[in-house]
């Protein structure tokens, strides 16, 4: 644990979260000093969403409390009260209203701003901020945010999370935020953090480059599988040790298959690198990983996949592909149907006749598939809903793997699913495999990536490193998924 | 069994549409039953059969529904009775153009939406327009007899039943086995329920979606021509009514609004229900502004009754 | 500083376009070009303008006004029968339908109800009133609204008087104001604007009252200029409503629109009317020449938008 901060402005003591099946926060425990800087840094799954989602009050822990300033706030804590308290986060999805100006935007976010003359001083709010942070940006204040380069918007955010409104900002999270910056305006504002820690704000660093975790932060703070792992001065790690300890006890690949030869047989599945990167190739019979961090491209890379096989106007006959969502609320369940019609979805054409669904068929087939993938209903006709999360996303396994397609593509379908269903998806995927059928898996869990027989890791939205056979290994992925240049 | 028919989300419309038949029916002292059972049928099998092409359009999910049904139907109905020229022996020619029209007219609705991406209700809204220009254009003002047989065919009743609802039952019977039974229903109904999750599960999205507005469109100018020739010819704003009733008695018959969810019966229970309303106000002598007035309060009232999911 | 922000290069086309059909009509017919000429080709307009703003503030917060027609006749003939005899009672009617519309706007949120088919029962009802109220074409315009409607300033007709200040009050409301931004700010993110604390319920019974306020004003400009109503009087002004938006550069979702190009859409509508009755086109295309005109536009937004979106890409 870290040494006791004598008197932290925000902590949360002994916080434990479960999203169903998953417990995402395991009794953790974090203090931010005030003038202190601490980066967070953990790879999927850590924990690391989950704790900012508490401490911006976005997030109500199971267990454990809140202090802010020293005051217990676990009761009251909400989004409004964290922010009253002068708490601001900048996340990665766009959370400004496109079609308003920069200046507009501020007065959404800064109620206090209103009045005669509001939009002068809106504008001053913001613009002084910018200026201070990102001198020479560039960005008209009148500009419609949806008008801006991404880097713009995101400087933006920045300029506003860091500005004055009815109370001071005095803790600052910051998930990714130089992502879509360029290294020089990147520069500005991890100096900007450093003054503002001068200060005596607070700042809660999240990024997938490490150097700037390394350089511009006084903690780090090292997060797996819902606990701290490693806590200590910045000054302490290196590179390596900051790997190190993102990973568990090194161990080896369960049977570590040696590649199979390829020569001679041709890929069913090819996609060209650009500017340079591994070029993506998948064959028969193969278990194919895409792993890196969540949200660098991977899931973009599926569906182009899926759409690639085309269908969207005539009926496919001859299902080439089937896809298993990860998130199955935006692109796997049919919410208003029972178990029965959400699984034989895309293997009806097989069951039609002139135009008639062969209900026995369908009933037989999905009778099949709920013993052999174990689905937990004692009534097919039951709504999709009334499952539990990990019997869902077995019914969307049982729509893709009941078809005959070739190619299965999986978007981290793993996602609140108990473990014991694991181990049985994992050997039912290897024998499937080995009977001809390709997957191609984007998993956020390194035990899943280490099942693969080729492994593509994504940074920034495209593939860094192709890793085969005994390659494939926790720690090769976790340099590849974290930008380990010099800065 | 009472409880399972009383689970079925169709069944209230046919409950009220004979409380409203009684309740007309006791005013009148049971003299005009017969009349009235066969009007009802008769208006409401027009309803019916535009109301089945409305609701698999609205089934497709929120933002899908088809305005341009007045329009085709005058445009289907003026031309097919100026080229059958109330000429029996045409009467084929008549109802092929007509369908022709209306699958026209539906590759122009989809065409607008998918190319130009353009809202289907602005969509429908703007080819309307020049459908309804299209008519008049053509009709100028000459009201031209329908064939002899057809006429004879849509005012006549068999078994003491109006032909008109036979063919109702006919379309709607089709409709309900595509629907229940036949993959096309299933296909609108993933489509309706989340287009994104349809569209990875394998369905033709867009097959599915052009396909129900060519549907949409046929049978709206399958439903002109029969309009046309029972009224004896063909009216510029005799679909006028239809844009609305269309969309209400898919509502009130139990479809969800949003998508997702069809339902053929209710479709005939609604369509009853709103005649009877307007010949029981009729009876009791209330005036067209009573009418129209208790029309969109009770569709109103529907669709707030209905919705499933307020926020919290 | 770029002076072609998307705002204004959105204004620039309707602009643009009302100016070259006005060069068309004095061409085709240059008696138009004087005071009286000018007041006549625009006289319509003005009610117009007005319903295109209410309709403005209904999308705004990615609605849809299906009722607008109808709501406009029924507050014409409130206007001609109810202001006229009994002023009070009048305007106690007229404010209690601005209420009407904020509490469609409140059920439509709450319920999750989709906006056209609430407000397509909504024009049900409005028509039903309007009938009830007005049987048979009728009614009296008060004096005073006729009074202003066909006063003669110096100069410049009332007609674009009229337009310019629906203009200037719809930007200043809709644009300036600290409450326009929130109202474009539910239409653009409702979730950002939950986040910062505002309630988006609120705002959109607000931007719903505000355009009952204005599809009132519309209904009674048009009786000034009618000088009498009837229950039908403006059922066009649903479409009309909705083109003038979509000609002015708004846009359906996303809290996009503009007050001062929704005025300039109006105003071509009506020029447009005109120019083809001019043209010698029969009445018969009138209505289809305003449907092709829509989806034109609906054409070249999309090819100017990839355009747009093509740029935005480059520069990121």
């Amino acid at each position: 644990m870290a040494e006791q901060k004598d008197n932290p402005v925000l902590a949360v003591n002994g916080a434990s979260k479960s999203f169903g099946a998953v417990r995402a926060l395991n009794g953790l425990s974090f203090a931010l000093a005030p003038g202190e800087c601490v980066g967070l840094v953990g790879h999927n799954g850590a924990g690391k969403s989950t704790l900012v989602g508490i401490m911006n009050g976005g997030i109500r822990p199971d267990s454990g409390t809140i202090h802010l300033e020293g005051n217990d706030e676990t009761a009251r804590y909400s989004v409004a009260v964290a922010r009253k308290s002068g708490l601001r986060c900048v996340f990665q999805e766009l959370s400004l209203c496109p079609n308003l100006t920069v200046t507009e935007n501020a007065r959404i976010a800064h109620a206090s701003i209103s009045g005669f003359g509001w939009r002068r001083r809106a504008e001053r709010v913001v613009r002084s901020k910018l200026d201070e942070i990102f001198p020479g940006h560039g960005i008209d204040c009148g500009q419609a945010v949806g008008m801006l380069s991404i880097a713009q918007r995101q400087m933006v955010e920045i300029a506003m999370a860091f500005s004055e409104s009815e109370s001071p900002a005095r803790i600052v999270i910051l998930d990714e935020p130089t992502s879509s910056l360029d290294a020089s305006i990147a520069r500005q504002m991890l100096d900007h953090i450093r003054k503002f820690v001068g200060g005596g704000g607070s700042v809660v660093l999240i990024s997938h480059i490490l150097s700037e975790i390394l350089t511009s932060t006084d903690r780090i703070v090292v997060m797996k599988d819902g606990g701290v792992v490693a806590d200590g001065p910045s000054s302490g790690f290196t590179m390596e040790t900051l790997v190190g300890a993102m990973g568990s006890v090194v161990r080896a690949r369960d049977a570590a298959a040696p590649p199979r030869d390829r020569t001679g047989t041709e890929p069913i599945l090819i996609r060209r690198g650009t500017e340079g990167a591994p070029e993506f190739r998948a064959f028969a019979g193969e278990i194919v990983g895409l792993a890196g961090l969540g949200g660098h491209g991977q899931t973009e890379m599926l569906v182009e996949l899926f759409h690639g096989f085309g269908g969207d106007w005539t009926a496919r006959t001859d299902i080439k592909a089937a896809f298993v969502a990860g998130d199955r609320h935006v692109d796997g369940n049919l919410p208003m149907w029972s178990i029965l019609r959400n699984i034989s979805i895309t293997l009806l054409t097989d069951l039609t006749r002139a135009g008639i669904v062969s209900e026995r068929d369908e009933r037989a087939i999905a009778q099949t598939w709920r013993e052999r993938i174990g689905i937990r209903t004692d009534d097919l006709d039951n709504p999709i809903l009334s499952l539990s999360g990990g019997n869902q996303q077995k019914v969307l396994f049982s729509r893709a793997l009941a078809t005959r397609a070739p190619v299965v593509l999986m978007d981290d379908p793993m996602r609140g699913v108990d473990i014991g269903t694991k181990q049985d998806v994992y050997s039912m995927l290897r024998a499937e495999a080995d009977s001809g059928r390709t997957f191609v898996w984007y998993s956020t869990e390194i035990d899943e990536i280490c099942q693969c027989d080729r492994v593509y890791v994504f940074r920034e939205g495209r593939i860094v490193v192709e890793l085969t056979g005994a390659d494939i290994r926790e720690d090769r992925v976790l340099a590849a998924s974290f930008s380990t240049e010099a800065a | 069994m009472i409880c399972t028919l009383f689970a079925k989300p169709w069944i209230w419309s046919f409950v009220a549409a004979m409380g409203v038949w009684l309740i007309t029916i006791l005013f009148t002292g049971g003299a005009a039953a017969a009349g009235l059972s066969q009007a009802a049928l008769t208006f409401a099998a027009f309803s019916i059969i535009v109301g089945i092409g409305q609701m698999f359009v609205i089934t497709l999910g929120p933002g899908n529904v088809d305005l341009s049904i007045p329009a085709t139907m005058t445009l289907a109905g003026t031309v097919a009775l100026k080229i059958m020229d109330s000429n029996d022996g045409l009467i084929l020619i008549g109802i092929l153009v007509a369908l022709v029209i209306g699958l026209a007219i539906g590759v122009v609705n989809y065409g607008l939406i998918k190319l130009l991406r353009i809202p289907p209700i602005i969509a429908t809204l703007s080819s309307s327009f020049i459908i309804q220009s299209a008519a008049i254009s053509y009709n100028r003002g000459i009201r031209i007899k329908p064939p002899p047989a057809l006429a004879e065919f849509t005012t006549a009743t068999t078994l003491g039943i109006p032909n008109l609802a036979y063919l109702a039952l006919v379309v709607s019977a089709v409709a309900w086995v595509a629907l229940e039974k036949g993959i096309y229903g299933r296909w609108v109904s993933a489509v309706g329920q989340n287009i994104r999750a349809a569209r990875m599960a394998g369905v033709p999205v867009d097959g599915v979606r052009a396909g129900t507005y060519l549907v949409c469109a046929a049978l709206a100018s399958l439903t002109g021509l029969l309009l046309s020739c029972f009224s004896g010819g063909a009216a510029l704003n005799m679909g006028a009514e239809y844009l609305l009733t269309s969309i209400a008695v898919v509502v009130i018959g139990g479809t969800a609004v949003a998508g997702g969810f069809a339902n053929v019966p209710g479709i005939w229970g609604a369509s009853l229900f709103l005649f009877l309303v307007v010949s029981m106000l009729n009876t009791y002598g209330a005036s067209a502004g009573i009418r129209l007035l208790l029309t969109g309060t009770i569709i109103i009232a529907v669709i707030v009754a209905a919705s499933r999911s307020p926020r919290t | 500083m770029t002076w072609f922000t998307a705002d204004r290069l959105r204004l620039l086309v309707p602009a643009l376009s009302l100016a070259m059909l006005l060069v068309a009509v004095f061409w085709v017919q240059p008696r138009a070009m004087s005071y009286t000429g000018l007041n006549l080709l625009f006289n319509l307009a003005v009610p117009i303008a007005l319903a295109t703003i209410a309709q403005m503030l209904i999308m705004t917060v990615n609605d849809l006004d299906l009722s607008m027609g109808t709501f406009v006749s029924f507050a014409a003939c409130v206007t001609a029968t109810f202001l006229q005899s009994n002023p009070v009672l009048g305007i106690l009617i007229l404010a209690g339908c601005v209420g009407v519309y904020a509490i469609l706007g409140v059920v439509i949120y709450l319920r999750n109800l989709p906006s056209i088919v609430v407000t397509l029962g909504m024009s049900f009802v409005w028509g039903g009133l309007a009938v009830l109220l007005l049987p048979a074409p009728g009614g009296v315009a008060p004096d005073w609204i006729r009074a202003i409607m066909v006063s003669k300033p110096p100069l410049v007709p009332m007609a674009i008087i009229a337009s310019v200040l629906i203009a200037a009050v719809a930007h200043w409301i809709v644009i300036r104001s600290a409450f326009g931004v929130v109202i474009r700010g539910v239409g653009g993110n409702e979730r950002s604007v939950t986040r910062a604390g505002w309630s988006v319920l609120k705002a959109r019974a607000a931007a719903y009252a505000l355009a009952g306020v204005f599809a009132v004003l519309a209904g009674m400009c048009l009786v000034g200029l009618t000088t009498s109503a009837d229950a039908n009087i403006a059922l066009r002004y649903t479409l009309l409503s909705i083109a003038g938006v979509i000609l002015g550069g708004g846009e359906f979702v996303g809290g996009r629109v503009s007050p001062i190009g929704a005025v300039i859409g109006a105003l071509t509508l009506t020029l447009a009317a005109s120019f083809l009755s001019f043209l010698k086109i029969s009445p018969d295309w009138q209505i289809g020449a305003q449907g092709a005109i829509l989806i034109v536009v609906l054409a070249l937004r999309l090819v100017l938008n990839r355009h747009e979106g093509r740029r935005a890409a480059k520069s990121a």
